[in-house]
């Protein structure tokens, strides 16, 4: 089973429940890895520590114009579906915008007159860390610069297939980033928090996971907070509201501390556990 | 000498469109002969690279000089090592016909 823990909002506490949720999993010798999918600032490892097993560095292939053999007929700028190329064929001109290529390879196989070659670029690298005999960390970690994190992203959920229980913890937003986290999920935790930013935000990642036809359910973290909005909206969108946090000044100590929430409190252990079978059953449905 | 303005319609009386790669209309203005040729944009709705795209566009007409708005990131650069001149207009509500008129007398 693979759960995406996802938000439109940054900040609503989605690291906060991918890590109490991998908490209770991995108390109950569930064979569980967490990813951090927030490739662009990854976080996990503040609250969860392990062994370091491997850090492998992720490239991409890009293209390398030779101008002396390049002819300027533009045939590969015209494969390209990503705008990277630029072939003026009148003033013998040819660019290439590498934070647009995709590494599809299409410009070098268009190339009839040998000029394009290919170089390798670093994004980012994926380490995986053993927490203990069944679980695992891995995350994701987009290089300084790199223009997106999907690459390093989908790298690291490539790593993960042999687990019975994968949690991604999701970059916040809904671009290409939260797209490549939440495809491969079976089901996606929305964490929100009941302010209208909250859930201005949150419709939009709903109306994202309807597209692309995803079951989903709704944490609302910091309740109490704000207003009823969100809790009216849910009843009539008829989407499941799985769990709701309290605002409350001791979570808040306990994860500003990097401290794990479900360790200090064990009725939060008992809800959490209960969100994972509360999730489980409507995997099954 | 061609220069490109980006437009929000095609006609004269369209205002300068804000945008460069993701605008409506480039207006292809002839300095010598003072005609003018509007093109719709089809890199509007482009999923990504729209200026690169718009590059290729206006830099194959053979523009000396391209009035707009605003620039992208990825954009100033290549339409610097085209020697390609940037003339960035902050007044959204200024029609073609104005800015052609401002060109001209230069």
């Amino acid at each position: 089973m693979k759960i995406a823990i996802a938000s439109g909002k940054g900040g609503t506490g989605k690291t906060f429940v991918s890590t109490n949720l991998f908490a209770v999993a991995e108390k109950e010798a569930l064979n569980v890895t967490l990813v951090d999918c927030d490739a662009e600032e990854p976080n996990v490892n503040e609250f969860l520590d392990g062994k370091t097993t491997s850090t492998e560095i992720i490239n991409q292939h890009l293209p390398v114009i030779d101008k002396e053999a390049c002819v300027y007929c533009g045939k590969c700028r015209d494969w390209c579906n990503y705008n990277a190329i630029i072939c003026l064929s009148e003033n013998k001109q040819i660019y290439l915008i590498e934070d647009l290529c995709h590494d599809c390879g299409a410009c070098l196989a268009a190339c009839q007159y040998h000029a394009i070659t290919e170089i390798e670029k670093r994004l980012g690298t994926v380490t995986i860390k053993a927490y203990s005999n069944q679980a695992r960390i891995v995350e994701a970690r987009s290089d300084i610069g790199v223009y997106s994190p999907v690459s390093v992203i989908k790298a690291a959920l490539d790593k993960v297939q042999d687990t019975d229980l994968i949690l991604m913890d999701s970059p916040p937003g809904i671009s290409c980033p939260f797209i490549a986290t939440v495809v491969p999920a079976d089901f996606i935790v929305l964490v929100t928090e009941p302010t209208p930013f909250g859930l201005n935000d949150l419709k939009l990642s709903v109306e994202t996971l309807e597209q692309l036809e995803k079951p989903f359910g709704v944490v609302v973290n910091r309740t109490g907070l704000g207003d009823e909005r969100v809790y009216d909206w849910l009843e009539e969108k008829q989407i499941p509201l799985l769990m709701k946090i309290p605002f409350d000044k001791n979570i808040a100590r306990i994860y500003s501390q990097s401290r794990l929430l479900v360790r200090e409190d064990p009725s939060y252990a008992t809800r959490f556990l209960d969100l994972l079978k509360t999730i489980e059953g409507l995997c099954k449905k | 000498m061609k220069i490109a303005i980006t437009s929000t319609g095609n006609s004269p009386d369209a205002t300068l469109d804000s945008r460069f790669g993701r605008c409506s209309y480039f207006v292809i203005y002839d300095t010598e002969s003072g005609s003018t040729e509007f093109i719709p944009n089809p890199n509007k709705q482009a999923m990504e690279g729209a200026g690169p795209a718009s590059i290729q566009l206006v830099a194959s007409k053979g523009v000396e000089k391209v009035v707009s708005g605003e620039f992208g990131a990825k954009v100033k650069a290549i339409f610097d090592s085209l020697k390609i001149q940037l003339i960035i207009v902050n007044d959204g509500t200024m029609t073609i016909n104005k800015i052609i008129e401002m060109i001209s007398k230069k």
